[in-house]
């Protein structure tokens, strides 16, 4: 039992310096420029004189241990045993000579893995955890990005778009995936179906009441039970009730949908910071591999690809063309859902004679 | 031991195509990994996710596991549907730290594979959306024998529920020259100041801080922390005229003027008539898109800080939220400067704890109570920097404008003496 009993270490965040490829902590804050030979691999060159060429590759993200030990075999035989995860759970490894660079490519390939996301390339899909482990998902988060790399592999190797893309998942509204230059996300389109049994006994009511953003959730007594209403009227089907209170299940085989927005960008590059905005809805949440959305994915890369100017990501592009072009180019409907209702929805309103024809 | 394999015709598909599928890892782990209990979990895993790719539906609820001392770090999975798989009646994630900046040895990862085989389901990624490394299912009493063996190796719990969670920061000055800052250092500063709010989850919502070490934002830090630190600097950027002439003739006039000149954000740039560049960096404002196109020729200036905005967070529950400038320009050499920062954090989480509402994150405090309600409350004073522009609406009481005005020239008047 006393084992048991043991007192955890409060340590935080561990010191990276211990697990740094040795050149980057010699040269630590003092890189000098960088370049990109080749989709897939950077050098960047330090004030020193020093050379490090990163390989990056996709990977399946969850990760079996059998795939870790690969990935980890890989970079003691080919790089120096010194690993680094992008945001985007992309694997990379640093070599300091060029020479080693196209056999560790090959060992990536051979392996399965797939080199490329650097730069003008769309990069992994930034997903979430989906049926495989949230509790509240209205989809996979795996398996969508899975069959979407499938069909984006060409676009992940090779680095051909006007800048980079990032296209992100999430498995409900509260959208983990956060914003992306493509957001495909769960949209429920109907209000929660109230097991009203359960209410009382699992859902603290008033921080259920509290956290509707349209205050639709009243208490309510229902067969004689404390139970929680909902105005349907009033009701965003957004799904924020459901994972306080598990009885308002918000999730439908048929009436959860997908729906994409276009637009995030997190850079300050050019421009502000800028959030996604809708574009398509209505798309079936079709397991096991999801083709209604990726083909809209793929018609948005394609128009982008061969209508954006170099460095112009998705919003650029689309801020520059105009949204009526927008709509023409994919061949997405425009409907009055588009028109934002919620708070601030009048910035989005075109407030000048600027048409485009 | 032969175990009875679950049919997964639907997961099966997604074994084709030429992405490395999880699905192929999940299944080696069930037909191939020495430990029966390793295959028996997976098995019945494998059995709940064919289950939800059928009728499309989770089936995993929430709960509360923690470790002993601890009150948060891990996310309970219980399966409504043990029935039918029991061997991942109970699924729990671990979320662990990483190093800041994400590096690892592979002699780290191997031993952190081998105690994660142990005790948990061998499936793992690195990383999760607030950045953890996600030791993706373990039972209750695993994960306290997980933890307690990796806890003693150097690695300890992030956050999960209403607290402090993980950080995050970009590889930054360890590769990258438009690093403006030690990401790193910052990032540990910042989080390792707060490991009982991580560890302990009393406070109204989720509270993140993210490092990126320039504008360019790899971390998505204002769209995504509530206390966002951005490398930038305050002199010149540093211009080599030779290597601007180098990209003149190897890309051509016009390519550098319809790349770089013509997408100043602030119409800062100009191509001379000798292929030189000139840079009016007062009107500059660091946004680094002609550093990203010309990275031998530009450089960041060497009087290097951090921009720190405040407020960013997801849609729930007001609305998508960018941070907000508090802090236009900070230097982070000295350790006191560091401590400046961190005692910023302090003032701003204490006053959030104490004036926000249940699940309410900082930035919806702030839109509630107003910018300059907050900047009183944390001691702040307000600056231009913070707006995009001065209020448009007339509907305000002026009465106290001559109290502020004069206060704003003194104030002037003591930086001005230094």
């Amino acid at each position: 039992m006393a084992k048991d009993m043991r007192e955890p270490i409060e340590s935080g965040c561990p010191d990276p310096w211990q697990y740094m490829h040795p050149v980057m902590r010699k040269n630590f804050g003092q890189w000098k420029w960088h370049d990109h030979p080749r989709p897939g691999v950077l050098r960047h060159v330090a004030y020193s004189g020093d050379e490090v060429w990163t390989v990056k590759a996709g990977t399946q993200r969850i990760l079996d241990v059998f795939t870790l030990r690969k990935l980890c075999d890989i970079g003691d035989q080919y790089a120096d045993g010194y690993v680094h995860f992008t945001l985007r759970s992309n694997i990379e490894y640093m070599v300091t000579e060029e020479s080693r660079v196209q056999p560790l490519i090959d060992a990536l390939e051979d392996a399965g893995f797939i080199v490329g996301g650097t730069q003008n390339s769309v990069t992994m899909i930034s997903h979430t955890q989906g049926w495989l482990h949230c509790d509240i998902p209205g989809t996979d988060a795996s398996g969508v990005v899975k069959a979407m790399m499938d069909e984006l592999i060409d676009e992940f190797r090779n680095a051909n778009m006007p800048n980079r893309v990032h296209i992100t998942t999430s498995c409900c509204q509260i959208n983990c995936g956060g914003q992306g230059d493509i957001a495909i996300n769960v949209q429920h389109t109907k209000p929660p179906k109230i097991n009203h049994d359960l209410v009382a006994n699992v859902c603290e009511r008033p921080s259920v009441v509290a956290r509707c953003p349209v205050a639709a959730i009243r208490p309510a007594m229902v067969n004689g039970k404390p139970s929680l209403e909902v105005d349907e009227r009033k009701c965003i089907c957004c799904g924020a009730c459901y994972p306080p209170c598990p009885p308002m299940q918000i999730n439908d085989a048929e009436h959860t949908k997908l729906a994409i927005w276009v637009g995030g960008n997190h850079s300050n590059a050019r421009g502000k910071p800028t959030f996604q905005k809708l574009v398509a809805a209505g798309i079936p949440n079709n397991p096991p591999r999801w083709p209604e959305a990726t083909a809209i994915v793929k018609r948005i890369l394609k128009a982008y690809k061969e209508g954006a100017r170099d460095w112009e990501r998705i919003n650029e592009w689309i801020e520059r063309i105009g949204w009526p072009r927008f709509f023409e180019e994919v061949e997405l409907p425009f409907t009055k859902y588009h028109i934002d209702t919620w708070r601030g929805a009048r910035a989005s309103f075109n407030s000048s004679s600027y048409i485009r024809f | 031991m032969a175990i009875d394999k679950h049919q997964t015709p639907m997961l099966d598909q997604l074994e084709d195509g030429p992405w490395p599928s999880f699905i192929s890892g999940i299944k080696r782990l069930r037909d191939e990994h020495g430990d029966g209990r390793i295959n028996e979990i997976t098995n019945d895993l494998l059995g709940q996710l064919e289950h939800s790719y059928e009728t499309r539906k989770g089936y995993w609820k929430g709960g509360t596991v923690s470790v002993y001392g601890y009150g948060g770090g891990i996310i309970p999975r219980f399966s409504e549907v043990s029935q039918a798989f029991p061997k991942s009646k109970e699924f729990h994630t671990l979320r662990v730290q990483p190093p800041a900046g994400n590096h690892y040895t592979t002699g780290m990862l191997r031993q952190l594979a081998d105690s994660w085989e142990k005790h948990g389901s061998g499936l793992v990624t690195f990383h999760g959306q607030t950045g953890n490394i996600m030791f993706i299912g373990a039972d209750t009493k695993a994960t306290q024998h997980f933890f307690d063996e990796i806890n003693d190796y150097g690695w300890d719990l992030g956050g999960a529920g209403p607290c402090v969670r993980t950080a995050m920061s970009c590889v930054g000055a360890a590769r990258c020259e438009m690093s403006c800052t030690n990401e790193l250092k910052a990032h540990r500063m910042l989080v390792n100041n707060f490991t009982d709010d991580v560890h302990r989850p009393a406070l109204p919502y989720k509270f993140k801080f993210k490092v990126s070490g320039c504008a360019n934002d790899c971390q998505n830090a204002i769209e995504r922390s509530d206390f966002a630190v951005l490398g930038t600097w305050r002199d010149d950027m540093k211009v080599d005229q030779e290597e601007v002439k180098a990209y003149v003739k190897a890309k051509g006039r016009q390519y550098i003027i319809d790349n770089v000149i013509t997408r100043c954000p602030t119409q800062a740039l100009s191509l001379n008539d000798d292929d030189t560049l000139n840079v009016n960096n007062r009107d500059c404002v660091r946004c680094m898109h002609c550093l990203n196109v010309m990275p031998k020729a530009l450089h960041p200036g060497d009087d290097k800080g951090v921009t720190i905005l405040i407020g960013g967070k997801r849609t729930l529950k007001i609305g998508d939220l960018m941070g907000t400038v508090i802090v236009p320009f900070k230097k982070l050499e000295t350790e006191e400067d560091y401590e400046e920062m961190v005692e910023l954090a302090e003032n701003i989480i204490d006053f959030w704890a104490e004036n926000g509402l249940e699940h309410e994150r900082c930035g919806e405090m702030i839109e509630r109570i107003g910018l300059a309600n907050f900047l009183d409350g944390v001691g702040v004073d307000a600056d231009p920097n913070m707006l995009a522009h001065p209020r448009e609406s007339s509907y305000v009481r002026l009465d106290g404008w001559d109290e502020a005005a004069e206060e704003w020239f003194e104030k002037q008047a003591e930086k001005a003496a230094g």
